[in-house]
């Protein structure tokens, strides 16, 4: 008998377990996996995050120099950018925040130089 | 551990498995694994005291294999996913759900086989048949 | 006496996972039920036929949410028998205490659900409330909450240092002493045992031939689990599995409980015999073979089947999930229950119908 009341004091006595989310916000873990992020001028088109992502939510388009990512397919486990060649990507600690519309992550790099140069004029601006 | 199995056709799967059953094996589950366009390995897996033990049949798709349900009943339920997922049919079922089991009623496909199966409503049915 | 048929589910105030059960009653009593099945098939099976078997790890792991660290680990641990690999022995370790980890948070969240099928909000919020230190431990030292992604054919990917492992203890320490608290709660009120104590007994033998697994088959007697086989590093540590011989509900929820202190204790063992060294060994070449490999998981053993041919995706991959064992010890258990039961008996296998779907 009453063996839940002893909990349900020291509960009632307690401050909430719970947070006021949008206006109280705990701070991220260190290495919490979140959004990954792709420094696009170091990047080198190599396309191993793209062979490499279980959900095959990276497109590396090398020719035109783009990186795509659909981070609402991406399953954050990380490894893209534990075996990203250049070391362009990496991973924040903080989760993609809610948004309305879903939309993809496109990046415009450089063009590398020596690449097919008659191909397409090396004019592309950066994003 | 290394799968290392026993044959067995399907004249004798049910003998064979009311044996394992009374020398005290645990029913573990069922898998099948499809070789090329006919035909389709069975593999029956038990267990006592953490040792295993595997049963294997190779049989043609079209051919009707007999249910283990009635020896372990807990095989229903995986008889039937296979039938769902590879279209090969069980006969003697303890709970028969025809193919409805994860499919919708209509879907005649097997999701599961890498080659296109042409079904045939009425199975060739060959029981001398006891490939490899 | 008129026969009735009462559909239960998919959709149930108390059950989470979509599954179906149809029940002929007679008056209030089942005589008969018949589960269905379908609702959230994914074919993650067949995914091995695209994607490749580094990528696979990923893939069985969201095969279950709860058990997913586990499932990965079986799957690796299939394939690293098939190529012949030896895994590091801190890797081993670490694998034990994650894995303890996810056993603790399944029994704790299972806790919470089965208080909620008979009613008991608060305990449900405060198995609840306990669960989520486990979580943070999840978080804090591999990155996610859930699905860890810790596990890599040859070993794993995260390590501890001195630091977290010390928070760890303390952690567990505050989940044993507020686990313990609920224990006596949940064992020892009136309304739990009115509940649970009769409900859906499965004798010894019953248990033993539908093939069960995990607790629903260590409840009614039958001192069967996987961890006995010494996978990961289970066999250089001190370990007898949790029987219970009613095999009741009550007996199962006893079990859950009992396994949450021995998990807690396995972890403390793995912690203090952890040795120091590398996380993973490189791995060359591509699995050729078949291999079936077993683990034990929160609900019961998983078993995996793999089968390669030396390229890059797997031939077949196959899952036996636990609760798509012990779906057909609801068939022996509902008939001579009461139409009010059915919540109870139905949660005390614990069941998870996206692992049984796949």
């Amino acid at each position: 008998m009453f063996t839940m009341t002893p909990t349900i004091m020291r509960n009632l006595l307690n401050p909430p377990a719970t947070r006021r989310y949008p206006t109280v916000v705990r701070p991220p873990f260190e290495n919490a996996r979140g959004e990954i992020v792709n420094d696009i001028q170091i990047c080198t088109f190599c396309g191993v995050c793209a062979v490499k992502c279980p959900s095959q939510c990276i497109t590396v388009d090398k020719k035109s120099a783009t990186w795509t990512c659909n981070p609402f397919a991406c399953v954050y486990c990380g490894v893209c950018a534990e075996s990203c060649l250049s070391g362009s990507l990496h991973q924040k600690n903080d989760y993609r925040k809610p948004v309305r519309e879903k939309t993809m992550i496109v990046l415009q790099g450089e063009i590398i130089k020596k690449e097919v140069k008659s191909h397409e004029p090396a004019d592309v601006p950066q994003e | 551990m290394i799968v290392s199995d026993i044959p067995v056709c399907p004249e004798n799967i049910v003998g064979e498995t009311a044996k394992i059953k009374v020398e005290g094996y645990r029913f573990v589950t069922l898998t099948c694994v499809e070789l090329d366009e006919t035909r389709v390995d069975v593999l029956y897996h038990f267990d006592r005291d953490y040792q295993m033990k595997h049963l294997r049949m190779t049989v043609l798709k079209d051919t009707p294999i007999p249910s283990i349900s009635p020896v372990y009943f807990a095989a229903f339920l995986v008889e039937n996913e296979i039938q769902d997922l590879f279209g090969i049919r069980f006969q003697g079922l303890a709970i028969d759900y025809d193919r409805t089991l994860y499919l919708a009623e209509d879907v005649k496909a097997a999701p599961f086989c890498k080659y296109v199966v042409l079904k045939t409503s009425a199975t060739l049915n060959t029981p001398g048949e006891n490939p490899s | 006496m008129t026969k009735t048929i009462i559909p239960f589910g998919p959709q149930h105030p108390v059950l989470p996972e979509p599954v179906h059960l149809q029940l002929t009653l007679q008056d209030e009593v089942i005589t008969e039920a018949i589960p269905a099945f379908g609702y959230v098939h994914r074919g993650l099976e067949k995914l091995a036929e695209i994607r490749d078997f580094q990528q696979m790890i990923y893939v069985v792991e969201r095969i279950c949410g709860i058990c997913s660290m586990i499932h990965a680990m079986c799957y690796c641990q299939g394939l690293e028998e098939m190529m012949g690999i030896d895994v590091p022995p801190r890797a081993r370790f670490l694998r034990v205490i994650w894995s303890e980890l996810h056993r603790i948070h399944s029994h704790l969240l299972w806790m919470g659900l089965f208080a909620d099928s008979f009613g008991f909000e608060s305990l449900f919020m405060q198995c609840w409330k306990i669960r989520e230190k486990i979580l943070d431990i999840d978080e804090a030292t591999t990155g996610n909450r859930v699905v860890i992604s810790v596990n890599v054919i040859g070993g794993v990917r995260k390590d501890l240092n001195a630091e977290q492992i010390h928070w760890i203890l303390s952690e567990l320490k505050d989940v044993e002493k507020e686990t313990l608290r609920l224990e006596t709660t949940i064992m020892t009120d009136y309304t739990v045992k009115k509940r649970t104590v009769g409900k859906g007994v499965l004798t010894r033998q019953q248990a033993y031939e539908l093939g069960l697994v995990g607790p629903v088959l260590r409840a009614s007697g039958i001192a069967q689990d996987s961890r006995m086989l010494g996978y990961a590093a289970f066999n250089e540590i001190d370990f007898a599995p949790v029987v219970e011989t009613d095999g009741d509900c009550y007996a199962r929820c006893k079990v859950r409980f009992r396994e949450i202190f021995q998990s807690i204790d396995l972890i403390r063992q793995a912690i203090a015999k952890m040795p120091d060294g590398e996380l993973a060994v490189k791995v060359k070449g591509r699995p050729e073979g078949e291999v079936v490999s077993r683990v034990e998981q929160p609900r019961g053993e998983v078993f995996y089947y793999i089968k390669a041919n030396g390229k890059k995706n797997l031939e077949r991959v196959r899952v036996r999930t636990p609760t798509f064992a012990n779906v057909p010890a609801l068939l022996a258990m509902l008939p001579g229950m009461w139409l009010s039961d059915v919540p109870v008996i139905v949660l005390s296998i614990d069941p998870c119908i996206s692992c049984t779907e796949r």
